[in-house]
């Protein structure tokens, strides 16, 4: 995929998966410099904390360098499977009766694969519509031809959701790969990193979201948002945190693809796409717990021993995904009909 | 290794993977003694998964107690019963006083092997725990040595429900209890509960 690229593309991409490595040397130095001194003031559980997620960020980015070379196909390939396994998780823990089995079996085994198929294909409108309109119509019809009826809206809705989360929402982060962004800049030569650069700069802000929001609501003076749902989301947490990764992300503006031409204007899509990712990471961590509260559980992984589940890793891309995959959209609509005003109307 | 052994692993790994089963011991450990895993039964892949679950070493040592008209069916079952799983075949349609399943299960376990058993018998429906047959009893009567581990398999009613062909891919969690014995002059009926209820237990700790 990184075939021949020319030395300027070649520089960007390097220059934001160098940089990445360095953050995560960074944060791996400070974790054990931290956890052999006694005395450094910061709770053992805080660090644990930071200790797992950092370990988490490791895996994460060494699976997905690994897929970027290797291609599309594999990028699509692991986002299927950890999709697939996420959804697992969402409906173990969802009750479902004996009459929901088949359909269970086809939302795992054909809409699933099927999803990241047509993502693979790039075909644009029907992967946007297969779970949404098919598959949400689909699943009431087949749970109702089993002929069980007890509870039946609460289980419909639920395979429902567990689809929507788990599958459809998180396909839109390698869809964000099949988009066409020679859009951006007529008549330069085809860059085609700048894909793979885009969904690097979206899972770095969603999990530079995630970090941020946690440390900031360390800060004394807490307005916990739902103490119920979650203890250690704070009002603090969302805005500092919000306002630095939309911050990180001004200043990450020249590895992403918006407006090649002004760098004032990819600034400030940067900073904006940055702020869009912080408020939905965010939204998604939020509801993914209160869903866990309703079920009793601390996490979507307690049936994997000592490991959170996968779900709890990425809920926040699920939730930020879709959107930010239509942002881009939009604006690429925005800068073709810039381009060729006598198509407008 | 030789390619028994290999396919065993492989076959013990990869219905770990497929069932995602966590494995929890309980106030209880592994060990290579000699014991009897009893189970609540929910679907047919009860055995493998149970006997998946365990240490490598001491699945070596372990054999499942499984329905010979199930197992014998068509040669890649016969095979995995026989050579993979070393299963204990027991014939249902048989069974007479002089022909008991636990008199073969008794001469086959020697004093080496520890076995997988189902005490309800059948599969049950749903998630409720069926009332234990008594062959369990005798076992503990006859050898009062043996182990008796009380395991709960969570979830698999759900994987693989009865009548259903296709499995579909949730997370299992199987549970093994502290070792229980036969108490001196203990009643049939009070042990069947007492064991049944040791799983029950282990069902309300998830």
């Amino acid at each position: 995929m990184t075939g021949a690229l020319e030395p300027r593309t070649l520089g960007l991409t390097l220059g934001l998966v160098g940089g990445v490595l360095i953050l995560l040397v960074v944060a791996t130095v400070i974790v054990h410099a931290l956890r052999h001194r006694a005395d450094s003031g910061i709770s053992p559980a805080i660090l644990e904390t930071f200790r797992l997620r950092v370990r988490a960020w490791w895996a994460m980015c060494s699976i997905l360098a690994a897929a970027f070379f290797i291609g599309q196909t594999a990028t699509v390939v692991l986002f299927g499977l950890m999709a697939f396994w996420a959804l697992r998780e969402f409906i173990t823990l969802t009750p479902t009766r004996p009459g929901d089995h088949r359909t269970l079996f086809l939302v795992f085994f054909v809409i699933t694969p099927l999803q990241f198929v047509l993502v693979g294909m790039g075909k644009y409108p029907l992967y946007s519509i297969l779970i949404p309109v098919y598959a949400l119509l689909a699943i009431p019809a087949l749970i109702a031809m089993a002929g069980d009826f007890k509870r039946f809206l609460e289980r419909t809705a639920k395979i429902q959701a567990g689809l929507l989360i788990c599958v459809y929402c998180l396909s839109y982060a390698p869809a964000l790969l099949t988009l066409d962004l020679s859009a951006a800049e007529p008549g330069a030569s085809p860059d085609p990193a700048a894909k793979v650069r885009l969904l690097f700069f979206f899972v770095l802000m969603v999990q530079l979201s995630d970090a941020l929001q946690y440390a900031w609501a360390q800060i004394p003076s807490r307005h916990v948002i739902a103490p119920a749902i979650h203890p250690s989301k704070t009002w603090e947490g969302l805005l500092g945190g919000t306002a630095s990764v939309t911050l990180v992300g001004a200043m990450l503006w020249w590895a992403t693809p918006f407006y090649p031409n002004s760098w004032q204007m990819a600034v400030a899509m940067s900073a904006a796409m940055s702020l869009v990712i912080s408020l939905m990471a965010f939204a998604g961590g939020l509801t993914l717990s209160a869903i866990k509260r309703d079920r009793g559980v601390r996490d979507y992984g307690t049936l994997v021993e000592g490991h959170g589940g996968l779900l709890d890793r990425i809920d926040s891309i699920c939730f930020a995904a879709p959107v930010f995959f239509h942002f881009v959209l939009y604006w690429l609509i925005k800068v073709q009909e810039l381009a060729q005003p006598w198509e407008r109307r | 290794m030789d390619t028994i052994l290999l396919t065993r692993n492989c076959l013990a790994a990869v219905a770990r993977l497929l069932s995602g089963a966590s494995v929890r011991w309980i106030d209880s450990q592994p060990d290579t003694c000699q014991r009897v895993y009893f189970a609540n039964h929910t679907s047919h892949l009860d055995a493998i998964v149970v006997w998946s679950a365990l240490p490598r070493v001491v699945r070596e040592l372990t054999r499942p107690v499984a329905a010979k008209d199930y197992w014998t069916k068509g040669r890649i079952r016969r095979y995995l019963a026989t050579e993979v799983f070393n299963a204990l075949l027991i014939d249902r349609t048989q069974i007479k006083v002089h022909h008991s399943p636990v008199d073969a299960m008794i001469r086959e376990i020697g004093n080496y092997y520890s076995l997988i058993v189902f005490p309800e018998g059948g599969r049950s429906d749903g998630p409720e725990i069926g009332e234990f047959k008594s062959g369990l009893f005798y076992l503990a009567k006859r050898r009062p040595d043996l182990e008796l581990i009380p395991v709960h398999i969570d979830n698999m009613n759900r994987i693989l429900p009865r009548g259903q062909v296709l499995p579909v891919p949730l997370l299992s969690c199987i549970s093994f209890g502290p070792p229980m014995w036969l108490e001196a002059g203990e009643p049939k009926h009070e042990f069947l509960h007492r064991t049944r209820e040791a799983v029950r237990r282990l069902k309300e700790m998830d």
